[in-house]
């Protein structure tokens, strides 16, 4: 066998598996959430009055502000891989650039949620929340966890968008080859599909 | 991977992945490698060498056990001796061995591929085993001591305990990333890189195990991954989780933990079964018997397996319909497993049987587990469970299933394939006195933890009545017979791997599946011409002409 | 034995992106406001469905899952089926004090 054909082997990419591992892996952080939301469930159903006590301290607008957000960034996601299919590199990478904002204006929104709720003594072994019932400790044990690891989840998305608008200015992704932001796009995407969820249990349980 | 591997020796030999170093040299041809077979070794080295530590702990709990006060060390010692013990072994030694060392080594020979699908991914998970691995030795070392909490890590001790807990478990958080990265990786590895003509059917046996294995890797591990963080954010953070002082449940911790560490069992012994599977067969030169029904056996396995978590909490209150429930799933479990055993014992029979190292380590296998898998079954009962609980009977079933099960396993492919992946051949008859001591060392170590068990003797005490001691010392003598024999046997394959007999012959057992279809050792692509698979696996007729015949192709 | 190939290419337009996405948000508005409506214990039904309506949206639409090939199904499947027989399980538990 011939150098060269052994050097085709190389450059033989298969796109197919990329997305399949990508799939492996989003199950696994769906598990890893889905370790929280079984634990929401056991406490919820333990402790249903004081979840939905607690949760009437929860900023719905702040809330349903950041889920437009998170949608809308999934949308530009999606179409910035369908202007990546069509070969429109500039129209692709300002999409890419908008949801990576998308994501900053998510955080910064958590942040001033958190603020808040820190500012009125909400937050893990402060006196006020200990003094509460024990579902209400939960509640916001819960809520800062799963919230908080989501938010981690958004950060590594931004993470990778940010690498994607990398490979795109230098080329690396191209209208032939887009399997890595087709990646990068499922991940993004199922953080959203997490924060569908969290949405309704936390915000919208009164 | 350059080109200039392809140079062909004196011999018409090709240069072996051993030889040839890519584009780095020295050590860095190894510790960056992304060849599989690299990473399979260094897997190997990284995995036996807390294999020994796990051992030396094993050892020294058995020493402190000679008598019924303290012996050599005092009860704080002894408890971060059996944590560590229980940690080392379950989430650095057995959870990964098999698909680590062995899947990363010849799953893609045998599935006729150059490498897995995700060979930088491969390495990534290495390192993160690695860097795992070293923070539990690092909680040894640093200020606070060990985990003492047992490797269950229940709470609430676990948030009250003064020692490095932390380190643990971003230890087992860590790991079981890397376990769910190679879970990935070989999940994809069996649906995109089969050989051209090797359909589902035709894959080998160890394939399909590693198969089932990957799925409970990808689904289970992160559920013990979240819980043990929980226990992590619990400790640093205060957030009230499973702290009963915060209103937490212990016992929903205990559920979590056991959603995974029971389906982990199964992680740990499938692919020893796919080890098994693929010897018995070689060495009885028999087809192996219900080929479909030990495949699907092993998926039977993975989901029975991942349903019946709560057997480990008979004890703790739960509510009768939860008992009942998992009790009866209990006992389904061990359907799947004994299609299994009885398909081995079925390709025995009648088949002309070569007592080689490899056949001995898989036939202890088939007895030991099943000794281990009915004292399980014992347990499933829920009355008899109550009784048993925390007992040494536990401590026994554990051990037969797992070192009976997956440790043998391991020693079965270690001389099954160590020729292999190395060119060169170990001395059978040591290799076979080794067997034996171990065989025998084994049953008197953990046989009487069965019968103590029975007798009430609780699990992880330190002191215990005078009237255990007999069995207590029968146990320890075993252990040093065991330890005996895995000296001469990890002597021997050292020896081996350095001055054995060169072995060139591609087929060393007469195999019929692809990794002996290879060079010996392989070289770093696998084969020079990727192989077309036209038959089912373990095909034994004689067919010494196609065989020729491939062989001058190669 | 599925092939070894670079994916087909498939070019949905634009347009169904911001249909979807249009159905979101119209979803997101419906779940909000209905939360303030009291079903009693049907609330939460009723918020979970909304939600799984609009992860199957993001799952076939955004992300391609109409277009792959059958067994990337089958696994998502597989995988929502784990998480659905854990929580049956586990409750099998705490719903019987």
């Amino acid at each position: 066998m011939s150098a060269e054909n052994q050097a085709s082997v190389h450059v033989h990419r298969d796109d197919v598996a990329t997305k399949m591992g990508m799939w492996f892996f989003l199950f696994s952080e769906l598990l890893l959430f889905g370790g929280l939301f079984l634990m929401y469930s056991v406490y919820r159903y333990t402790h249903q009055h004081d979840f939905h006590i607690a949760a009437e301290g929860m900023n719905i607008f702040l809330g349903t502000a950041n889920t437009i957000i998170l949608l809308t960034s999934s949308l530009t996601m999606a179409l910035a891989i369908t202007a990546m299919q069509k070969g429109k590199k500039i129209l692709s990478l300002s999409l890419q650039i908008i949801t990576f904002l998308f994501g900053l204006a998510f955080l910064v929104n958590k942040f001033f949620e958190w603020s808040a709720e820190f500012r009125e003594g909400n937050y893990p072994g402060s006196p006020i929340l200990t003094a509460k019932p024990s579902g209400q400790i939960l509640y916001y044990g819960l809520y800062y966890t799963m919230v908080g690891l989501h938010g981690v989840h958004v950060i590594a998305g931004m993470t990778v968008i940010a690498f994607m608008i990398r490979f795109t200015i230098k080329g690396i992704i191209t209208k032939d080859n887009y399997v890595k932001l087709e990646a990068a796009g499922l991940y993004w995407h199922l953080v959203d599909i997490i924060w569908i969820f969290l949405f309704p249990l936390f915000y919208l349980i009164t | 991977m350059s080109s200039n591997s392809l140079a062909v020796d004196k011999s018409g030999n090709l240069p072996s992945y051993l030889i040839d170093e890519g584009k780095r040299k020295g050590i860095l041809a190894w510790l960056l490698s992304t060849d599989h077979k690299r990473i399979g070794i260094m897997y190997m080295i990284a995995l036996l060498s807390f294999f020994a530590v796990g051992v030396t702990l094993g050892f020294l709990i058995r020493l402190e056990l000679l008598t019924p006060q303290g012996t050599i060390v005092n009860p704080q010692a002894y408890n971060e001796f059996f944590t560590l013990h229980g940690v080392i072994m379950i989430f650095i030694v057995v959870v990964p061995a098999i698909p680590s060392i062995f899947g990363n080594f010849f799953l893609p020979i045998m599935l006729g591929a150059k490498d897995v699908a995700f060979p930088r991914l491969n390495l990534l998970s290495w390192y993160l085993y690695v860097v795992g691995s070293i923070m539990i030795l690092l909680s040894i070392v640093l200020p606070g001591g060990a985990a003492d909490t047992g490797w269950t890590f229940y709470i609430p001790y676990s948030v009250r305990t003064g020692t490095n807990m932390i380190f643990t478990l971003t230890a087992v958080f860590i790991l079981g990333f890397s376990s769910i990265l190679t879970g990935v990786n070989f999940l994809t590895t069996i649906h995109r890189l089969r050989a051209p003509g090797m359909g589902w059917f035709k894959m080998p046996l160890f394939a399909w195990s590693l198969y089932a294995t990957g799925w409970i890797q990808v689904l289970a591990t992160p559920i013990v991954g979240i819980t043990l963080l929980l226990v992590i954010i619990e400790r640093v953070f205060g957030v009230g989780l499973f702290d009963p002082t915060l209103g937490g449940d212990p016992i929903l911790f205990q559920h979590m933990f056991w959603m995974y560490s029971h389906p982990a069992v199964y992680i740990i012994i499938v692919p020893a079964m796919g080890v098994i599977s693929e010897i018995i067969p070689v060495f009885s030169r028999r087809t192996i018997f219900g080929y479909k029904f030990i495949a699907f056996s092993s998926i039977g396995i993975a989901v029975f397996g991942s349903l019946v978590w709560a057997h480990h909490m008979f004890a703790v209150g739960m509510s009768n319909n939860a008992e009942f429930v998992f009790s009866l799933l209990t006992f389904l479990v061990a359907i799947p497993s004994a299609i299994k055993v009885f398909n081995w014992t079925a390709t025995l029979y009648k088949g002309s049987i070569e007592l080689e190292p490899p056949m001995l380590y898989a036939l202890a296998f088939i007895f030991l587990f099943s000794i281990g898998g009915l004292t399980g079954i014992i347990q499933g009962a829920l009355n008899v469970d109550i009784y048993l609980t925390d007992t040494y009977f536990i401590v026994g079933h554990i051990h037969y299933v797992v070192f009976g099960g997956t440790g043998i396993g391991i020693f079965a492919a270690l001389h099954y394939w160590l020729p292999k992946m190395f060119g060169r051949m170990y001395n059978k008859k040591v290799a076979k006195v080794a067997f034996w001591i171990i065989f025998v060392g084994f049953n008197i170590l953990y046989f009487p933890f069965l019968i103590l068990g029975w007798l009430g003797m609780p699990r992880r005490s330190y002191h215990y009545l005078p009237r255990f001691q007999v069995y207590h010392v029968i146990a320890t003598v075993g252990s040093w017979i065991l330890v005996l024999g895995l000296i001469i046997m990890f002597f021997n394959l050292l020896k081996s791997i350095r001055s054995g007999k060169v072995v060139t012959e591609k087929n060393i057992w007469g195999g019929e599946s692809l990794e002996w279809q290879t060079q010996t050792p392989p070289i770093t692509e696998n084969f020079v011409d990727i192989p077309v698979v036209n038959e089912a696996p373990y095909e034994y007729k004689q067919n010494e002409e196609e065989f020729l015949e491939k062989e001058e192709v190669l | 034995m599925e092939e070894n190939k670079v994916q087909h290419v498939h070019t949905p337009g634009y347009g169904i992106y911001f249909y979807v996405w249009l159905a979101l948000i119209t979803l997101t508005a419906l779940t909000a406001t209905v939360a303030g409506v009291n079903f009693g214990k049907l609330s939460i039904v009723v918020a979970l469905i909304i939600a799984a309506v609009k992860s199957y949206l993001v799952l076939t639409e955004f992300m391609h899952l109409k277009f792959e090939m059958r067994a990337f199904r089958i696994f998502v499947i597989v995988a929502i089926l784990f998480f659905t027989i854990l929580i049956v399980l586990l409750f099998s538990d705490y719903s019987f004090y």
